[in-house]
C-alpha cells in the first residue's frame, strides 16, 4: 500500500496577487491580469503580458528579508529569486517548523531561471554563478534553512507538473516526509523574443479553446505547493496519481493525434484508482495556440473525458512556463477547496476538433476529483490527479 | 525492492577517451573545439541521421552517445516504446545555447532571433530528439544538478522502475558548455526481463558504488 500524499500549503504570485486567496478572489470577480506593454526592454512590439507588480514584490521581499535575514543585502537577490522567496514564505506559514529536517526537500521548477543575468544591465550583479539553476535553487533553499540539497526540474512547459509528480512519488516511496515544490519563471526579452520568432503570441489576451484563438499570451509568476505524508490543510486533498509521456513526433509541435497525452492521462487516473465518470474538473494546459488546443481536445476525447468540465487558467494570467504547472495546480486545488468551477477566460465559441465541456460561467458545485494536464516543447506530456477525501 | 536492477550498458564520451561498456578507447586526435570533435565522431560512427546537423551542441552530444549506447545490444527487442523511461541531467541546463541565442537579440540593429535556435534553449529537447529518433513514448524527465549525483540518480530511477512506470531506464549526464563537455549514459534494466531474454548476468548492480565507478570509467 502506497503512502498517501496530502496538500499542506500553497501560494500563487502573479499579476493578480501575492497569495492564493488574493489571486482567486480576482477570478471570482472576473478580472484578468493582462496589460498591454510597449517597452523595448521586453519586446520590439506591443503585446499583452501578465507581469508581477514590481513595487509590491520588492516591498514584500524587503519585509521577509528584514524578518529572516537582516544581515543580507537585498541587492544580492535577483528578481526571480525574490518571487520564489515571497511565494515560498507565504506557502510555509503554519507549517514551517516541519521543513528543517533531512526528511524535507525543496524542488525548484523553472525553464529559464535567472536568464535576465545575461542582459547588459545585469553585468554588475555580484554572483554570476546564479545563472545556473542549481545555484539559484541552492540560494533559495539555504534562505529558508533546508538542510537537504534542492532538486531542480527543467523540462519545458511540463516542468511544474513534472516537479509535483516527482515530489508525490518521492513521498509515496518514503524518501521524504515533506516536499515544497516551487515553480517560477520571469518574463524578459529572451523568452518573449523567442516566442515572437515562433509567431506563437496572440496580439490580444489569449483565448484558449476558442475558434478565434490567435496564439498564447505570456505571463510571469511563481507558484508553491507543499506536499506531505502527514500534514494537511482543513480540507483534505491528496495528490493520488501521475504520469509522464513523450510524443516522439516533433521538438516544437504537439502530437497530431493526442494519443500520448491521452496515455499519460489514462495512467494517472488508473494510478489514482479513479473512475472516469468521477473526474469533475480538468485544468487543461490550454495555451491557446492552434495546435496545442487541438491536440489537447483529441487527447481528452481519447481518454474518455469529453463530458468533464474543462478550463484553462491561462486566460487569466497567461502562460507562466516553468511556473504554469504549479500555479495552475494550486488554482485547481483552490477550486476543490471552495467547490467552485472557474470559467475559462477568453472562451466564447468552441474551436477545437473534439467538443469539450469548457466552463463558460463560474459555478458553485462539488469538485472532488480533478486532473491537471500539461504538454511542452520536446514532445513532453504530464498528467496529475488531485482528490478530495 | 521488487526486483534487482543492473547497469547493463554504458557509453562515456569525454575529450580524451570514449568508453563503451567499460572498454576505454583513448582519443589521440588533437582537440580543436567541440564542434569539430562531435562532427568527426558522428562521421566515424557512420550514423546517418540528417537531423543531427540542426541540433544544438548538447543534443548532438547526447544523441550521439545514445546511438552508440543502444546499437548492437538488441535493446528494442526487449522493450516496447512505452516501457522505456528516460532520465537526463546536467549542470548548465541549455546555457551553451542560451548564450548563442542571446547574441541574436543583443544588438537591435542586427536583430535575428530564430525559432530553430530558440527551441534548443530548453535542456529536455535532447530527450525529445532521442524519443523522435526511436519512437520512445515512456516517462521522461530532465533534472539539473551541480555535479553527477549517484544518490539522486538512484532515487529517481527507482521511482520509475519500482512501481513499473518504466521497465528500463535510459539515464545520463550530458553536459556541454562551450568546449567543456561530458556525456555519461547508461541503461538500467530489471533482472526479470533480462532473464526472459537470456542475458547473461555479468553486469554491475545498480547501486551508488557502481555509479561512482562508472563515472570514473572503472568497472
Amino acid at each position: 500500500m502506497m503512502r498517501k500524499v496530502y496538500i499542506a500549503g500553497d501560494n500563487i504570485v502573479n499579476s493578480l496577487g501575492f497569495s492564493t486567496g488574493e489571486v482567486m478572489k480576482q477570478l471570482e470577480t472576473g478580472a484578468t491580469g493582462f496589460m498591454f506593454y510597449n517597452d523595448p526592454r521586453l519586446a520590439q512590439t506591443t503585446l499583452p503580458l501578465s507581469l508581477v507588480d514590481q513595487r509590491i514584490l520588492h516591498s514584500r521581499f524587503d519585509e521577509i528579508l528584514q524578518k529572516r535575514h537582516p544581515e543580507l543585502n537585498k541587492n544580492s537577490f535577483t528578481r526571480l529569486e525574490k518571487m520564489f522567496i515571497v511565494s515560498i514564505d507565504d506557502a510555509l506559514k503554519n507549517t514551517e517548523s516541519n521543513i528543517y529536517g533531512s526528511d524535507s526537500l525543496l524542488i525548484i521548477s523553472s525553464t529559464k531561471g535567472n536568464i535576465d543575468l545575461l542582459e547588459e544591465g545585469m553585468k554588475e550583479f555580484p554572483d554570476p554563478k546564479r545563472i545556473y539553476l542549481w545555484k539559484m535553487a541552492e540560494v533559495i533553499g539555504s534562505f529558508f534553512g533546508f538542510v537537504t540539497r534542492p532538486l531542480v526540474v527543467s523540462n519545458a512547459c511540463i516542468s511544474g507538473v513534472l516537479a509535483l509528480s516527482t515530489a508525490a512519488r518521492m513521498i509515496e516511496a518514503g524518501l521524504y516526509e515533506n516536499i515544497i515544490i516551487s515553480g517560477g519563471d520571469l518574463l524578459s526579452e529572451f523568452v518573449i523574443s523567442g516566442f515572437l520568432s515562433f509567431q506563437a503570441l496572440s496580439p490580444e489576451p489569449c483565448k484558449p479553446f476558442d475558434i478565434a484563438r490567435k496564439g498564447l499570451s505570456l505571463g510571469e509568476g511563481c507558484g508553491t505547493l507543499m506536499l506531505s505524508s502527514k500534514l494537511k490543510k482543513t480540507i483534505t486533498i491528496t495528490a493520488s496519481g501521475s504520469a509522464i509521456s513523450n510524443d516522439a513526433n516533433h521538438i516544437s509541435g504537439p502530437s497530431r493525434t493526442g494519443e500520448e497525452l491521452a496515455m499519460a492521462i489514462t495512467k494517472a487516473i488508473k494510478e489514482a484508482n479513479l473512475k472516469l465518470d468521477n473526474v469533475d474538473f480538468i485544468s487543461a494546459h490550454g495555451t491557446a495556440t492552434l495546435y496545442n488546443d487541438e491536440m489537447e481536445s483529441k487527447a481528452i476525447g481519447i481518454a474518455g473525458l469529453r463530458t468533464a468540465h474543462v478550463n484553462s487558467f491561462k486566460g487569466y494570467w497567461g502562460h507562466t512556463l516553468g511556473a504554469a504547472g504549479v500555479i495552475e495546480s494550486v488554482a485547481t486545488i483552490h477550486s476543490m477547496e471552495s467547490d467552485m468551477l472557474f470559467r475559462s477566460a477568453g472562451f466564447d465559441e468552441p474551436g477545437v476538433p473534439v467538443a469539450l465541456n469548457v466552463i463558460r460561467k463560474n459555478a458553485s458545485t462539488q469538485v472532488n476529483n480533478s486532473l491537471k494536464i500539461a504538454s511542452g516543447f520536446g514532445g513532453c506530456n504530464a498528467a496529475m490527479v488531485f482528490q478530495k477525501i | 525492492m521488487p526486483d534487482h536492477y543492473f547497469i547493463t550498458h554504458s557509453n562515456i564520451i569525454r575529450k580524451h577517451a570514449i568508453t563503451r561498456d567499460f572498454n576505454i578507447d583513448p582519443n589521440n586526435e588533437i582537440f580543436v573545439n567541440f564542434v569539430t570533435f562531435i562532427k568527426a565522431l558522428y562521421k566515424k560512427e557512420t550514423i546517418s541521421y540528417p537531423k543531427f546537423y540542426k541540433m544544438d551542441n548538447m543534443s548532438k552530444l547526447g544523441f550521439l552517445g545514445t546511438e552508440m549506447l543502444l546499437r548492437d545490444n538488441s535493446f528494442f527487442d526487449r522493450y516496447s516504446k512505452e516501457e522505456i523511461g528516460i532520465i537526463m541531467m546536467n549542470s548548465s541546463s541549455s546555457l551553451d545555447t542560451d548564450l548563442l541565442y542571446n547574441q541574436t537579440i543583443k544588438d537591435k540593429s542586427n536583430y535575428f532571433p530564430s525559432p530553430s535556435l530558440f527551441v534548443y534553449t530548453l535542456p529536455n529537447i535532447l530527450i525529445g530528439e532521442i524519443c523522435i529518433r526511436h519512437g520512445i513514448k515512456g516517462e521522461n524527465a530532465f533534472f539539473i544538478f551541480d555535479r553527477f549525483e549517484p544518490q539522486k540518480i538512484l532515487d529517481l530511477v527507482h521511482l520509475l522502475l519500482d512501481e513499473d512506470r518504466a521497465q528500463v531506464c535510459l539515464c545520463g549526464w550530458v553536459e556541454v558548455l562551450e568546449d567543456n563537455f561530458e556525456s555519461v549514459l547508461f541503461l538500467v534494466e530489471k533482472e526479470k526481463r533480462m532473464k526472459e531474454f537470456q542475458l547473461k548476468n555479468e553486469y554491475s548492480s545498480f547501486d551508488i558504488e557502481n555509479l561512482k565507478l562508472l563515472y570514473q570509467n572503472k568497472k
